[in-house]
């Protein structure tokens, strides 16, 4: 379980150990942090499914998966500035073919450029090979945003 | 779909909140529909577990994403009357204001209806539709009846 404060291999660079709400309750869990590249997992669960008579998770838990991953790897990249706020601008899902029902997704997500305002983010969401993907998605997010600003 | 099948045969076809009870996903969100006439405006009720950031606290940027993805898909089932649920192939968000802790609603409108694939835009917004929280535009894979 992602709460749990013994997870083999955590990457200290991460904040919590504990995922939003909505990450809970989607049941994700963090994997590993490889070659800057952060893996979540998403276990199938029947409160996933969008169509009923073939029991395909819906595509807005892909989406929900890969903001969620999207959003966390920012700081693994060099340029993360500790303590920093950030809102997502955009996020753009291309869906590839639908997910295989009753087996695991994965997202793996790469903060590939940090600017002094925005951080670039694409992710990958795959069942068993990377190379052959369910989705993929890039985003950006606005780094440092006014909570976090010095007042003038 | 079964269910869409089933709604067409007694003719409830437009009854696009028993639809959305049958998505398990969308139930799990707590998503409901209002029609008025050919008008649909989805509803999110706020409730904890749709929290992405609880220091603001703010809805979570993926139920965001979520929300206007279903609020596409119900428009054009109601406008297409398509017997399958339409396959998303893209969806690009623009994230607007950051979602307070409460009621959020959807509007979608099909921009272009081909014979294989659908343009729809979405808007969400909170107490004010003029300043909508997040917008969407994507293209969705359509089996004709």
């Amino acid at each position: 379980m992602s709460t749990d404060s013994n997870i083999e291999g955590w990457d200290e660079r991460l904040p919590t150990r504990q995922l939003p709400p909505h990450g809970q309750a989607l049941g994700i869990e963090y994997v590993k942090v490889e070659d800057g590249c952060l893996f979540l997992k998403v276990p199938y669960a029947e409160h996933l499914v969008g169509d009923p008579d073939t029991g395909i998770i819906h595509g807005g838990v892909i989406t929900a998966a890969m903001d969620n991953a999207s959003g966390w790897c920012t700081r693994l990249n060099s340029d993360f500035v500790e303590g920093q706020s950030m809102a997502t601008l955009d996020l753009r899902i291309d869906y590839m073919k639908p997910a295989t029902p009753h087996k695991d997704l994965m997202v793996r997500a790469e903060c590939y450029k940090m600017t002094r305002n925005i951080a670039f983010v694409r992710a990958t969401a795959f069942q068993e090979d990377l190379l052959d993907p369910v989705a993929t998605s890039v985003a950006s997010f606005m780094m440092g945003t006014p909570s976090e600003r010095k007042p003038a | 779909m079964k269910i869409l099948d089933e709604l067409r045969r007694e003719g409830r076809a437009d009854d696009m909140q028993s639809l959305v009870d049958h998505i398990p996903y969308a139930r799990f969100l707590g998503i409901r529909v209002d029609r008025k006439g050919t008008e649909i405006t989805t509803i999110l009720p706020f409730d904890a577990k749709l929290i992405g950031n609880t220091t603001l606290p703010a809805l979570h940027g993926g139920v965001i994403g979520a929300f206007l993805e279903l609020t596409a898909v119900i428009q054009l089932l109601y406008s297409t009357q398509c017997e399958r649920l339409p396959k998303t192939v893209d969806v690009s968000v623009d994230y607007l204001r950051s979602g307070h802790p409460v009621d959020t609603y959807g509007r979608a409108t099909v921009t272009r209806q081909g014979r294989r694939v659908a343009n729809v835009q979405a808007e969400i917004w909170q107490e004010e539709k003029s300043k909508p929280i997040a917008a969407s535009h994507g293209h969705f894979l359509l089996t004709p009846v």
